[in-house]
């Protein structure tokens, strides 16, 4: 089977490799590229653990075909962080919204497409935002509580 | 991997690869699903990419969602406000930003919610090269359809002639253990073409002739209401699985419908 070259930008960076057919970017993103923040969960969306921003927007990468992705911009829990933590990471680690962790990468890029939007979101737009991501350990207070006050801090550093 | 992925840059090449037995890929939410599974049913996937597929037209008297308009364009689209509150029940955010127009015909139970409202509409699914189809007629056929470009969908007369509710365990975003919508148009006060639409309570979305008929030519008040309510699960057979058994989806049919059809006196 032929190997596909795909070039993207990952984080801001531009980054190549081969993909395979059907291969999805989820996948490619872990074996590829070696960006291991994307976690898979169920395969079939209904967990949100792959949750990455394409163009900005999340979609889910375990059903994204990688090729698909060729000459657009992804960006992943793994690029989140300067200097210091982004104001969402910051927040899950000040408030425990991370227990075993699994969920907290895509529960990060699904709030960051939120707050990007919408910098001082309502509680029930939070609650929508992350509405297809499941938690199944911190649960969802600390979760939405830690989004609520990263809006709060994205605001004032603006 | 057992697949092979090609692209399809126009309809066209897409209706060919089709008839020689590939794999239609619109958003991704149905087939990549398979693909990850390892279904060794899937041999080749074609990608749609025609740009003419993403497109949203408004006529005088609906609008048309090309099949690769997805569930966010469809929440956002001034020409498609009707439709706008389906389109959100639709998965989480992401799912939105994926799912199309298209692949949503193709759903099984019980996903598939914004056909059940296009089932109420009674909207025209206008496929490649069979030309255009009842929706209905389309749902009963659609494991040997043919590729879809477009739906066609007739705006309501005014916004209470159209009501969609969505019925899960968990909020704000769960498959659904059913869902249900009405178109009831109204002359004079009575109602003219009653159509009751159910997903998750058979194969695909059914329209609930016990109701339609109960409500046919009567003013929408309780008594048609309760009458509705009593008969919509005639000739359906809901299916019993992880979200709820057909006991109770036949319960509960005639309590969904009965608040639906309340808020839209």
């Amino acid at each position: 089977m032929a190997l596909k070259p795909v070039t993207l930008t990952l984080n801001g960076a531009e980054r190549a490799a081969f993909t395979e057919d059907g291969e999805n970017l989820l996948e490619f993103l872990r074996r590829r590229l070696g960006d291991l923040s994307p976690k898979y969960g169920c395969g079939q969306g209904s967990c949100g653990a792959c949750t990455v921003l394409l163009d900005g927007a999340p979609v889910l990468a375990c059903l994204t075909l990688a090729e698909s992705v060729a000459g657009r911009r992804v960006e992943t829990a793994a690029g989140l962080a300067g200097a210091a933590l982004h104001p969402l990471q910051a927040a899950f680690v000040e408030g425990f919204a991370a227990q075993c962790g699994y969920c907290t990468p895509g529960m990060l890029m699904a709030a960051k497409a939120l707050i990007d939007a919408n910098p001082r979101p309502s509680r029930e737009e939070v609650l929508e935002a992350i509405s297809g991501n499941l938690c199944r350990c911190t649960g969802y207070e600390p979760i939405i509580a830690a989004v609520m006050a990263a809006a709060g801090s994205t605001e004032r550093r603006a | 991997m057992t697949v092979t992925v090609e692209r399809a840059a126009t309809a066209e090449e897409a209706a060919a690869a089709m008839a020689r037995g590939a794999q239609v890929v619109g958003g991704g939410t149905i087939v990549m699903r398979r693909v990850n599974a390892g279904d060794q049913r899937l041999g080749r996937l074609v990608v749609l990419a025609d740009p003419a597929l993403r497109r949203i037209g408004a006529g005088s008297e609906g609008v048309s969602l090309g099949a690769l308009v997805t569930m966010s364009e469809v929440a956002r689209a001034r020409e498609a406000d009707f439709l706008a509150p389906v389109a959100r029940q639709v998965g989480g955010p992401a799912i939105r930003n994926m799912a199309t127009v298209g692949g949503n015909l193709f759903a099984r139970r019980t996903y598939g919610d914004f056909a059940v409202a296009l089932l109420a509409l009674g909207a025209r699914v206008i496929l490649a090269r069979e030309g255009a189809r009842e929706i209905g007629e389309f749902l009963r056929g659609r494991e040997r359809s043919g590729l879809v470009l477009a739906v066609e969908v007739p705006r309501p007369r005014e916004a209470r002639a159209f009501g969609f509710l969505k019925v899960t365990r968990v909020h704000p975003a769960a498959a659904a253990v059913l869902s249900v919508a009405a178109h009831l148009p109204r002359e004079g006060g009575r109602i003219r073409g009653a159509r009751i639409a159910f997903g998750g309570m058979g194969p695909q979305p059914l329209r609930a002739p016990g109701a339609e008929r109960a409500l046919e030519g009567q003013p929408l008040d309780a008594g048609a209401i309760g009458r509705a309510a009593t008969g919509c699960t005639e000739g359906l057979e809901p299916p019993t699985d992880a979200l709820a058994s057909a006991w109770y989806r036949r319960e509960v049919a005639g309590v969904h419908l009965r608040r639906l059809l309340e808020g839209m006196v």
